[in-house]
């Protein structure tokens, strides 16, 4: 069965690359968890090759939900973590399970909805009363709903709005932003999106920025390192590598410019030193 | 609609121009998604042979778990094979996760029921008298499963075009265990889904249009084997 010999090499080559990839050095590779919005913002692509150019380092980018960001980096299957959302980090950061919590940049959110606006939310200064008057209103509202920084954000603004969202006109969509939004459109709903995926999608969504400018709607992106005491095989040193290059002048440069040329302004408020209460 | 033809003049686009981005792309499904269909052809062929033609106690149950097998969903693969690969898991000292050889390994346990289900469908297919026939003229065990695997080989060869078929388009699993790196481990599933996700509805489309034309391309080649040999 000369097939089957072929196969049974193949599988030992396969085990033997798998023993040998277990042996190769691994202080060489730094895993960064972080999220979706900051990967599809395209950010990352030019920022990531940058610094393995200049340390040698080859990183692993894996993007999901702040939530399991965080949770992933806690346990020590990361090494360092970007993500945005402040409460939360400041959680892990007192619990002990992720140090030296830094800021990088800000963006912001908007309220988006229907060009008529049913709810009559437009110009609203504060997002928590645009959001109360949604809600009175019976509005409906998509809600991302898979514990990412914006849904997290949004859970807090309907905390102050004193109301608790619930079906049906309250959507959850369990989806990135992306679809979020395409969902929203579809419905003719209101929901809250970074302000990068909704210049993205400006061209494919009929949604507009209805309420913007709350400081409650500051999109603050941190890095916060892994320690070696979180799991085996921690790259600890390599996370630190990572975050110090997030915070150096030619990377906050490089991000002040991150957007112009496509979209004619910039994504993300470079704000590495600063503290939030400087913002 | 105008999508669509924005998705097929893209797709001509990337070709024509060799987009050295998504030829990296189409070269690791491909590389990844054929390694792991040969693993599972190395270890579902002597199963699903050897569970066709021996009978023990607690067959049928075997049988059916490996029925039902041949339906496991990718993200439950994808989820169990990163709770392993993980580093404080028990196969964390490999350090293979968010590596193209985890993405083999968790497709090729996707593929390795629906090779063993197909090669037992076929080698049970092959009549009871003509393996009776074949030791009663004399052949050894071991010639017999010889001449019996060599009569399935033709439904054998559904088996390789379902195993890759199912792989190579299955995404759950590459994205958990692969993390979609750039330039590391992006497959064409999961840079469908970030492509999709950022609103690049055209690139998208190219890269599905690209994926069927991979999958015709192979089916197209091993269907021609398979037909060749009919006569």
């Amino acid at each position: 069965m000369p097939t089957l010999r072929l196969g049974a090499g193949l599988l030992g080559v396969a085990l033997v690359a798998a023993a040998a990839a277990a042996q190769a050095p691994a202080s060489r590779t730094v895993i960064l968890s972080t999220t979706t919005s900051t990967q599809d913002s395209g950010l990352l692509d030019v920022l990531v090759p940058s610094f393995e150019r200049q340390t040698g380092y080859t990183v692993k980018t894996v993007s999901v939900g702040t939530g399991q960001a965080l949770a992933l980096a806690a346990r020590g299957e990361a090494d360092v973590v970007l993500v945005h959302a402040p409460a939360l980090e400041k959680k892990y950061v007192a619990d002990g399970k992720l140090g030296n919590r830094r800021l990088v940049m800000y963006n912001d959110f908007v309220v988006v909805g229907p060009e008529n606006d049913p709810a009559r939310i437009r110009g609203e200064k504060r997002a928590a009363d645009a959001l109360a008057k949604i809600a009175a209103a019976g509005a409906r509202f998509v809600s991302r709903g898979d514990r990412s920084g914006t849904h997290i954000l949004e859970q807090a603004l309907w905390k102050q709005a004193g109301v608790t969202p619930a079906a049906p006109w309250y959507i959850e969509s369990g989806q990135g932003m992306g679809a979020t939004l395409g969902l929203a459109d579809d419905r003719r709903a209101y929901t809250l999106t970074d302000r990068g995926t909704l210049l993205a999608f400006g061209r494919r969504v009929a949604l507009r920025a209805l309420v913007e400018g709350d400081r409650a709607l500051l999109n603050v992106y941190a890095v916060l390192e892994v320690d070696s005491a979180n799991g085996p095989r921690v790259n600890a040193a390599g996370g630190k590598a990572f975050a110090d290059f997030m915070v150096a002048p030619q990377t906050q440069a490089t991000i002040k410019a991150f957007g112009v040329d496509k979209f004619g302004q910039p994504l993300f408020v470079p704000i590495a030193g600063k503290q939030e209460e400087d913002l | 609609m105008d999508l669509l033809v924005a998705g097929v003049r893209e797709a001509f686009r990337l070709l024509v121009t060799g987009d050295a981005e998504v030829f990296a792309i189409l070269w690791l499904s491909l590389r990844v998604s054929g390694l792991a269909t040969l693993i599972s052809l190395a270890l579902g062929i002597p199963a699903g042979a050897a569970l066709a033609l021996l009978r023990f106690p607690g067959r049928t149950l075997v049988v059916s778990a490996v029925n039902a097998g041949m339906g496991l969903p990718p993200v439950v693969v994808g989820l169990f094979v990163t709770l392993l690969l993980w580093r404080s898991g028990p196969l964390g000292a490999w350090e293979i996760l968010y590596t193209p050889a985890a993405i083999v390994f968790a497709q090729a346990v996707i593929a390795a029921p629906i090779v063993m289900g197909i090669t037992l469908a076929a080698v049970q297919n092959v009549p009871e008298k003509f393996r009776l026939q074949l030791l009663g003229l004399g052949a050894s065990r071991t010639q017999m499963v010889r001449v019996v695997l060599r009569e399935a080989r033709l439904p054998m060869l559904a088996a390789v075009m379902a195993g890759f078929g199912g792989i190579i388009s299955e995404i759950g699993a590459s994205m958990m265990v692969g993390g979609n790196i750039k330039g590391q481990t992006r497959t064409l599933t999961t840079a469908m889904v970030l492509e999709t996700g950022k609103g690049n509805f055209e690139v998208a489309v190219a890269l599905s249009l690209l994926l069927l034309v991979l999958v015709f391309g192979v089916n197209w080649a091993l269907t021609a084997v398979q037909q060749r040999r009919v006569w």
